[in-house]
Order: structure tokens, then C-alpha cells, then sequence
């Protein structure tokens, strides 16, 4: 049994903008985690659903559309839905400071802003999330 | 002691001086037009100020729309939502939180006529960023101008109608790359002959240079896909010197001001080679390189914002010394959210400022024999060549399918970033010159209810249409998907029939099917 840390990458809705989940997919892998990238497109319940498959114990969602309000809640829901709150959720995108208090509310545990570091994402996952089998 | 060494944003080695010149340029408006496509350049002519807008409902765009114009932009640029740039309704379960965010909502005609209501078409060029489903929106467009009476060969205005950097850096794809091909060259065709005054394709590196690719990679992958439009239009039996005159291109202008200015006399002078060299074309407008450029969203700052007016003003002086033909000047706080009136208005005065105050318009080309210049310009292309024949050993469209252009962005991308967590390339306000400071701003925001108002305008649409007409309209798209003919004419009857443009894209769905993307993490 691997003792990794497993985090899901994950688009949801239509953006197209991967650039940024990309850079942190590979940061993570970098920094010795296993790394899921879910590609473009997805629903939350096949986020959530791939989350579930694949053990993960994080779950990374980028939205660069202005759309985080609504699908980072229906993620949320669904996790609460399934028993899968102890999974850690943290964001990142083009994402107004004044959304971040309600998205914390509804369990988000960080947002990483435009010009956030790779190096303060792999510390916040590395201090916030504890690999199965732990 | 070691030698400080200098690199531009592309990786080569600047020398600290040149001292030699070049004299032997060939005049603008002259093969292979380096100095710029046309004899007069700006002194005839000023670039298009084309400020990409788009948000919320037609009217509330349409609203922006006369403000930008009431303030002296001269071209219309619009920005569609995801759902419509996806060829969904905004009733479909995939739109929610979309609908009227990045852009503004189009489901029928019925949109886009209140999204031109009050513009002359006949007078002004309007350009669509539209790719998966753009022969829809311009169908539509076409049918807003017959509507209302304009001739419809007299509109004029350029869609973006490029799917291959939507497989590679962009996201919005729908169909396959065959059907998607086809579309593109049926619009190609239908276009030469009734609207002759479109740009059918705007060839766009602006994207694959967003995702995070260098300047070479922008122009060779830019190049490497006009080419394979190029010769998929042939092989449909078109004649190279009708279409090609159409084909227009989009770059970025991004930070490094030198190796800008050189990337667009570098596009200019290969594209003509290409075009005449390659595929024997005989007519100058088919060799002439016009592009439109956009400031580099990618560049901008959430930390310190107002320095983004600084950013654009360089970036946007890059693009009019690269001698551009329309320009878009971003906003300062487009790394937040979208733009407000007020800062949509300091972007567009950016570039009347450089137009009326810098002077820089009064000569073509102004750094034209500059040996630095001129050496970047041949380094550029020399390395842009280089790129484009490894892609094409394999073929531009196995290079995307297989993956292989969209690592080699995400290597680029991975190491500019890592660049900045390293400080070895310094951003301000992001990693050098921080301060403390209040990042709430004052932003724009589109409310979640407009979805709901989108959803009554197309029921309202369904039930005061013929039925009858519409049914028939895209019985008849369908079996012209599955044979061999022009689809184009097909799209405008379902426009005209107020189909929506997810029942027309579902339609066609369902005999292209969807594209898989392959992964490349």
C-alpha cells in the first residue's frame, strides 16, 4: 500500500483555461505525490466520483470562468452527500477575494490566487493532507 | 569573473551591442512584406482598436457595446460565453454557473439581433471569437443584417474559426478534427462566394502563447496549423488564391518588447514564403500576413493591479511597432475579474494615447534595420522553421492528437513558472517589490439569475416559431452532415427557422461526434 499522498487535479465546467492545473498536477507529482488530472470539462459528480475511485485524499479545482460560486458548492454537496468530507478540497483560478469567505464556509480549505507560488500550494498540501495507511 | 549573460523571454543569448545595419529591406506592401502588408501602414490607415467585450445578456452587451464605440473604438470584438462557444443552450445541466460569465449568451438569433440593435453592420467590422460552432454564429450574424435589410455581401468582420489551437492550448473544441476541418474549408468556400468581405479563419497563436508556449513555439505552432488549413482547402478542390487572401491571423504581445516587435516582422516574412513558395500562390493578398493582437492576459498581475496599465502600454507599443492591423488592449484588472466600465475605457485610451500622443504611427516600420532587430527577426524565424518541419514529420494533426504540441507548451509553461517560484525571472509586486495591500477591488459581476432569463427567451422563441420549419430545417443539416455537400447553407436555413444553437450543434453531434482529448499529464 502506498503511503503517497493521492490528489485529484480537476476542471469542472466548461473553462478551457488548464494552464495553471497543469502547472500544479506537475508540481505535485514533483514533490512525490500521486497525481490525478481529471482533463477539461467535467461535471462535479464525475470530480467527485473519480475522487472517490481513486482513493484520493485531496482534490485540487481550477476555474478561471467565474463560475466557482456555483460548481465548487455542487462539489462540496456531493462530497457531504457521499461521506467524503475528510477528502480535502483547495482551489485555485481567477477567483475575486470577496468570494473566498463563502467558499471557506462551505468547507473549501484554501484559495490560490492569481501569482500564488507552486512552492506555498506543495506546502499547504503537504501540511493539510495525510496519505491513507497513516 | 563570470560575465553577467542575458537571454531573451525565447532562450537566445543577446549580445550587449550590434553594431552593423541593414539597408537592403524590401518596402512595405512588398514581398515579403517585413516591413508591414500594405505601402502606407498607419500613415493611411490606422490599426483597428478592437476592444474584445462580452458579458452577461445581449442587451447588457449590446449597452457596452455603445459605450466603447460612444468612446472611439472603431471595431466591434465579441466574447461569447462558454456554453455558446461549446454549442450548448443555456438550459443544458453542463451550463450552469457559465451562462453570461466569460462572455455573453447566444442561444437563437433572436440574441443576436438585441446584440447588434442599433449598429450598422454594413459600416462597422465585427469580429467573433468563435471556433467549434462558428459557422452557426455567423450564420446568425448573417441573418441579423438580411433582417434588417443590410446586403448581406457588404458585412464585413473576421470569426475565429481556428480549432486546432482549441485542441492544443484553447479547450473549446467540440467535433473531431475531420468534421471540424470540414467545417472550417465549407465556411471557406461559402464565404468566397457571398461574403466576400469576411475573414473566414483568424489563425491564432494568441492562445498557444497564453498556455504558457515561448515565441518560437507561438509562431511555429501558429504557422504549422495555417498550413494544414491551407492545404485541407485545397485538397477540397478550392483554389488557393481565393481563399488564402481571407486568412487572418492573431498573435500575442506579451512582455519582452524586442523579441515582439521582431516575432511579427518574422510571421510576416514567413508566411509569405510559405504561401508563395509552398503552395504556389500567385496573388499578393495571399502572401500578405494581417493580424490582429491582443496584450498578454497572462501577464497580468492580481497583486498591484494599476501596474498592469504600465504592462499593457508596452505590450501594446510592441504590436504597433510589429505593425498590427487591429489591436485589443487589456484591462488592469483582468486578473481579478471582469472589467469595469471604467477600466475597460483607461484600456482603449491606452492605445488612442500611443495612436494621437507617441508619434510612433507617423513611420512604417520604425525599427526596421536595427541589426538587433533584424537579427532576432532571422534567429526567430530560423527557429520557428526548425519547429514547424519536426511537427510536420509527423503531421500537424497526429503532433495534436497523439499529444506531442500540447507537452511541449506544458513543458515551456512549467518552466516559466518555475522561473518566477525561483525569482530567476522577476515579476513586480509578485515576487520582487511586494507590498502590503487590499486586494478587494472594485469589480464587475454577473448574477447567477440571468440564466433564468436566457432559458425564458428561447422557450419564448420555441413557442412563436413554425415548428414545422424548424424541424425540417435540421432534418436536412443532419443528411447534409452525412453526405458530401456544403453545410453552410443548411446552418442559415435552421438559423432562420430560430433553431437554437444547441439544437443545430446537437445535430451535427450526432453524425460528427465529440472529441477525445488524449492526456497529457
Amino acid at each position: 500500500m502506498s503511503h503517497k499522498i493521492r490528489v485529484v487535479v480537476a476542471k469542472p465546467g466548461l473553462d478551457g483555461h488548464d494552464r495553471g492545473a497543469k502547472i500544479v498536477a506537475r508540481a505535485l507529482r514533483d514533490a512525490g505525490m500521486e497525481v490525478i488530472y481529471t482533463g477539461l470539462h467535467q461535471t462535479p459528480e464525475q470530480i467527485v466520483e473519480v475522487a472517490l475511485q481513486e482513493d484520493a485524499n485531496a482534490i485540487g479545482l481550477s476555474i478561471l470562468s467565474g463560475a466557482h460560486k456555483v460548481l465548487f458548492k455542487k462539489v462540496m454537496d456531493l462530497l457531504k452527500e457521499k461521506n467524503a468530507t475528510d477528502i480535502v478540497v483547495f482551489g485555485g483560478g481567477v477567483i475575486p477575494e470577496k468570494d473566498i469567505p463563502y467558499l471557506k464556509e462551505l468547507g473549501v480549505k484554501e484559495i490560490f490566487g492569481p501569482g500564488s507560488s507552486l512552492q506555498e500550494i506543495v506546502d499547504f498540501v503537504k501540511n493539510n493532507v495525510k496519505p491513507a495507511g497513516v | 569573473m563570470e560575465k553577467k549573460k542575458f537571454y531573451s523571454t525565447s532562450g537566445f543569448e543577446i549580445p550587449p551591442f550590434l553594431q552593423k545595419y541593414e539597408t537592403d529591406l524590401s518596402p512595405p506592401g512588398e514581398y515579403p512584406f517585413i516591413r508591414g502588408p500594405y505601402p502606407t501602414m498607419y500613415r493611411g490607415r490606422r490599426w483597428t482598436m478592437r476592444q474584445y467585450s462580452g458579458f452577461s445578456t445581449a442587451k447588457e452587451t449590446n449597452r457596452r457595446f455603445h459605450l466603447l464605440l460612444e468612446r472611439g473604438q472603431t471595431g466591434l470584438s465579441v466574447a461569447f460565453d462558454l456554453p455558446t462557444q461549446m454549442g450548448l443552450d443555456s438550459s443544458d445541466p453542463m451550463a450552469e454557473g457559465e451562462v453570461g460569465k466569460v462572455g455573453v449568451a447566444i442561444d437563437t438569433v433572436e440574441d443576436m439581433k438585441i446584440l447588434f440593435d442599433g449598429i450598422d453592420l454594413s459600416k462597422i467590422s465585427t469580429s467573433m471569437t468563435i471556433n467549434a460552432p462558428a459557422i452557426v454564429l455567423l450564420a446568425m450574424y448573417i441573418v441579423v443584417a438580411e433582417e434588417s435589410g443590410i446586403d448581406p455581401t457588404l458585412i464585413s468582420g473576421t470569426i475565429q474559426n481556428d480549432i486546432l489551437k482549441e485542441y492544443t492550448a484553447r479547450g473549446t473544441y467540440i467535433f473531431p478534427p475531420e468534421p471540424s476541418m470540414r467545417l472550417i474549408t465549407n465556411i471557406f468556400e461559402y464565404c468566397s462566394n457571398h461574403h466576400p468581405k469576411f475573414n473566414t479563419i483568424s489563425i491564432s497563436g494568441y492562445h498557444i502563447r497564453e498556455a504558457g508556449a515561448t515565441a518560437v513555439q507561438e509562431l511555429a505552432f501558429t504557422l504549422a496549423n495555417a498550413k494544414a488549413y491551407v492545404r485541407a482547402a485545397i485538397k477540397a478542390g478550392l483554389d488557393v488564391d481565393v481563399f488564402a487572401p481571407r486568412l487572418s491571423f492573431f498573435f500575442n504581445a506579451h512582455n519582452d518588447f524586442l523579441e515582439e516587435i521582431a516575432k511579427f516582422r518574422a510571421a510576416r516574412r514567413m508566411w509569405a514564403n510559405i504561401m508563395k513558395n509552398e503552395f504556389g500562390a500567385k496573388n499578393k493578398k495571399s502572401m500578405m500576413l494581417r493580424f490582429h493582437t491582443q496584450t498578454a492576459g497572462s501577464t497580468l498581475t492580481a497583486q498591484q493591479p494599476e501596474n498592469n496599465i504600465v504592462r499593457v502600454t508596452i505590450q501594446a507599443l510592441a504590436a504597433v511597432l510589429g505593425g498590427t492591423q487591429s489591436l485589443h488592449t487589456n484591462s488592469m484588472d483582468e486578473a481579478l475579474a471582469l472589467p469595469t466600465d471604467k477600466s475597460a475605457t483607461i484600456a482603449l485610451r491606452t492605445q488612442q494615447i500611443i495612436a494621437e500622443e507617441s508619434g510612433v504611427a507617423n513611420t512604417i516600420d520604425p525599427l526596421g534595420g536595427s541589426y538587433y532587430i533584424e537579427w532576432l527577426t532571422d534567429k526567430l524565424e530560423e527557429e520557428a522553421y526548425n519547429l514547424i518541419a519536426e511537427i510536420e514529420k509527423v503531421g500537424v494533426i497526429e503532433a495534436i492528437s497523439s499529444g506531442m504540441i500540447q507537452r511541449a507548451i506544458q513543458d515551456a509553461a512549467y518552466q516559466y513558472q518555475l522561473e518566477i517560484d525561483t525569482k530567476k525571472r522577476k515579476i513586480v509586486g509578485v515576487n520582487s517589490y511586494i507590498q502590503e495591500e487590499n486586494l478587494e477591488f472594485d469589480i464587475l459581476e454577473v448574477d447567477e439569475s440571468i440564466r433564468d432569463d436566457q432559458i425564458k427567451m428561447i422557450e419564448k422563441v420555441k413557442a412563436s416559431r413554425d415548428n414545422q420549419r424548424a424541424e425540417n430545417a435540421l432534418k436536412s443539416l443532419r443528411s447534409a452532415c452525412e453526405g458530401k455537400e456544403n453545410v453552410f447553407p443548411h446552418v442559415l436555413e435552421a438559423v432562420r427557422a430560430r433553431c437554437t444553437i444547441g439544437e443545430i450543434c446537437g445535430t451535427m453531434k450526432e453524425v460528427f461526434g465529440t472529441y477525445k482529448p488524449v492526456d497529457t499529464i
